[in-house]
């Protein structure tokens, strides 16, 4: 996995590029926690995200909870149809902003 | 059926998931059926690694038979006695700052694949998932 961050005004963009699974999600969670402590709206780029495993699914929900408290917005895009039927079997696509 | 071996650690995942894609290669299941079973491999493989084992080392023996219909995955250690099915369903409908992160794992499991059981025979947990795919003309 490969993370690209990209920040214009007060927006981080994170495009994520492969899997987030056991392996990699730790290092999507140190980057998004930065991102959310540093800007006031995170988006995250999944064109290029083929497989969300649950580990990468605590990811977001911890995101999604930071971004609560701080009174922030983390938002997520261009979701693939696999990666959607991961979201709406687990109730995910019901608590996070997806566009 | 073919089998793999390997010590019941998380940084084993990489080459369990290889050997499932390998074993998937030529068969008539379409990429999101493939990817429901790698998502599937990698959750049941993470909870043998960190639960299973808790006084040490141990090993996971994965199974897959690619049918033409279905394909089948076997997983067995002989860690402490657990029975992922017998743990209730997270609740899916709670907002974000409700949500607990456990459980999310097996549940996915449960709904991606067609069947799931599990047996504990010879000091063994033996987990085994089935999924369809492709339709079965007598359905079509």
């Amino acid at each position: 996995m490969e993370i690209i961050r990209m920040k214009t005004d007060d927006t981080e963009t994170l495009s994520i590029i492969g899997r987030i699974d056991t392996i990699t999600s730790p290092q999507l969670q140190t980057v998004l926690v930065e991102a959310i402590s540093l800007c006031e709206k995170v988006e995250l780029d999944f064109a290029e995200v083929s497989y969300v495993s649950s580990a990468g699914l605590r990811v977001l929900l911890m995101g999604q909870k930071s971004a609560n408290t701080a009174e922030k917005k983390m938002i997520v895009k261009n979701i693939s149809s696999q990666v959607m039927e991961v979201l709406n079997i687990t109730g995910f696509s019901g608590i996070l902003n997806i566009v | 059926m073919k089998r793999i071996t390997v010590p019941a650690h998380t940084d084993r995942l990489d080459e369990v998931l290889t050997f499932v894609d390998e074993a998937m290669i030529n068969t008539e299941m379409d990429a999101m059926t493939k990817n429901d079973i790698r998502i599937c491999v990698e959750e049941i493989f993470v909870n043998i690694a960190s639960y299973a084992y808790p006084a040490g080392e141990g090993e996971v023996t994965l199974g897959i038979s690619c049918e033409l219909w279905q394909t089948a995955i076997t997983f067995a250690d002989s860690g402490m006695a657990y029975n992922p099915l017998a743990k209730s369903d997270p609740d899916i409908s709670l907002p974000a700052d409700d949500r607990d992160i456990g459980g999310l794992g097996v549940f996915m499991v449960k709904k991606l694949m067609d069947e799931i059981s599990y047996r504990y025979e010879n000091d063994e947990n033996i987990l085994t998932i089935k999924k369809a795919c492709v339709r079965h003309p007598a359905y079509s």
